[in-house]
């Protein structure tokens, strides 16, 4: 097991946003998460990657825990140092990019891996050329973001994530910021990883796109899992009625 | 007196100009950054102290605290006043310029979006890492057209020192028109601080520029 998410609760102010989540992803599983605005996926990915603290429940990689609440009080972190090589076993892709504007396409992919992860320079450098020609932005090693489509930079972004070699990649509505002709190249990209048995999961608004790329769909409401299961089961005959009216409200 | 005599007399004092300029943004750069963390501290009580501080420093004339630090010691404790005006004078203004740019700096760190803090959080860097390699670079573009404000309205602010008589060339030129009486030293000091503003400009501007490869 990759990531272990379990009993997951989460509140803001008087809120309860996430109420006993769990998640489980296999190696090479791709799992997407469909909801309705509101429902907590963000908020999910974001106690997943430690953007945000949960209440209380158990987050493990590689079957190490790395946050839990023993005496159901307080969530204990490891120490911030052991968390620097957590943060290698994911990435995190964003809706809206979030390259750094004043570093080259190069130095977004390779800072990371050379500063944080005190990796060779040199090596480091190839590896991100490589990713970028991977990812079809071969000649814009040397551009700057804001001389990039919203479509080159997400893959760039893609690219930054991956050049920290995780095990899991998480993505938060990776194409809502992109105009619809550019969704295309970005979802190209998340599929090519899938065949590559990349670990990922996915929050979309892509329905048809989650549907052929993820093994597991899961659908949330209201801080539930209210279904989850193979995506045909899910998408062709939901058994929660929540999940159906979703479903054809999203048809509409 | 002719006016070449009157400009070389008030020449000499240029370098005193120059030295409360250099040595004013060479303090009070770095000191603005330490007042602006902690004006935006998370403890309420340094936060809200350094808010104070920065309310006064910006609330009472600059005069004012030039003769306050320059003399207030001699009145306060008897300790007389040093020889040297040079040093009074970089203290008062490095730490009043310290207060507005410590606003600059708090304006520019807190426009930065979220995402990139996050982004920084998310690929493993430091708290350290995140403000010196991402945060700080961004936020000094964003704010240098409000720092060449701070830096040409200091180069007019250097003519304050008259008021502890500090030898700089406004401090001259009030002289020589004194016992002159003429209004030509007057003329001679526009024009300098003039010219060493277009300097200024010229250089802000050259900076602005290397900072112009992104957006
Ligand atoms: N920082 C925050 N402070 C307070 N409330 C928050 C915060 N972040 C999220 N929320 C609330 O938590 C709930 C879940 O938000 P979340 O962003 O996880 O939803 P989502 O499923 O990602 O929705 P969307 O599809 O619109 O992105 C919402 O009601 C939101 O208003
Ligand atoms: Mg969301």
């Amino acid at each position: 097991m990759i990531l272990e998410m379990s009993n997951i609760k989460k509140h803001f102010e008087d809120c309860e946003v996430l109420h006993d989540i769990s998640l489980n992803v296999d190696s090479g599983e791709v799992v997407s998460i469909i909801g309705p605005s509101g429902s907590g996926k963000s908020t999910l990915l974001r106690c997943a990657t430690f953007l945000e603290k949960i209440d209380s429940g158990t987050i493990k990689y590689e079957g190490q825990t790395i946050a839990h609440t023993p005496d159901g009080e307080k969530p204990i972190y490891l120490p911030k140092k052991e968390m620097v090589k957590v943060k290698s076993y994911f990435g995190l892709v964003f809706q809206q990019f979030n390259l750094f504007p004043h570093f080259s396409v190069l130095r977004n992919v390779c800072d990371a891996p050379i500063n944080v992860q005190k990796r060779n320079k040199e090596e480091v450098e190839e590896k991100g050329r490589e990713l970028l020609a991977k990812m079809g932005l071969a000649d814009k090693a040397d551009a700057y973001p804001f001389q990039l489509s919203g479509g080159q930079q997400q893959r760039v972004a893609i690219a930054r994530a991956l050049a920290l070699n995780p095990d899991i990649l998480f993505f938060d509505e990776p194409t809502s910021a992109l105009d619809p002709e550019l969704t295309g190249e970005v979802l190209k990209i998340i599929r090519q990883l899938a065949e590559e048995k990349m670990t990922m999961v996915i929050v979309t608004h892509e329905m048809s796109f989650a549907r052929a790329v993820s093994k597991r769909v899961i659908f949330m409401d209201g801080g539930y899992i209210v279904e989850q299961g193979d995506p045909e089961k899910v998408f062709g005959d939901p058994s929660e009625e929540r999940t159906k009216q979703f479903l054809r409200n999203y048809q509409q | 007196m002719s006016l070449l005599t009157m400009i070389l007399k008030m020449a000499e004092g240029l370098s005193k100009t120059c030295a409360i300029f250099f040595l004013t943004l060479l303090f009070s750069l770095p000191l603005g950054m330490i007042v602006a963390l902690l004006r935006m501290s998370k403890d309420k009580v340094v936060s809200s102290v350094t808010r104070f501080v920065i309310s006064v420093l910006r609330g009472t004339p600059l005069m004012l605290q030039l003769l306050a630090v320059t003399y207030g010691p001699y009145y306060l404790f008897g300790i007389s006043v040093s020889r040297n005006k040079l040093i009074p004078v970089v203290i008062a203004f490095s730490i009043n310029y310290a207060a507005y740019f410590a606003e600059i700096y708090r304006g520019g760190i807190e426009s930065m979006a979220k995402g990139q803090y996050e982004a920084a959080a998310v690929l493993g860097y430091t708290k350290t890492q995140t403000f010196l390699k991402i945060i700080l670079p961004q936020v000094i573009k964003r704010i240098m057209p409000s720092i060449t404000n701070e830096v040409v309205t200091l180069v007019k602010d250097t003519s304050l020192a008259f008021t502890v008589s500090y030898q700089e060339m406004f401090t001259i030129g009030k002289q020589i028109a004194n016992s002159q009486t003429s209004f030509t030293p007057f003329v001679v000091a526009g024009v300098f601080y003039f010219v060493f503003n277009a300097i200024v400009d010229f250089g802000m501007g050259k900076i602005e520029k290397s900072m112009q490869y992104y957006k």
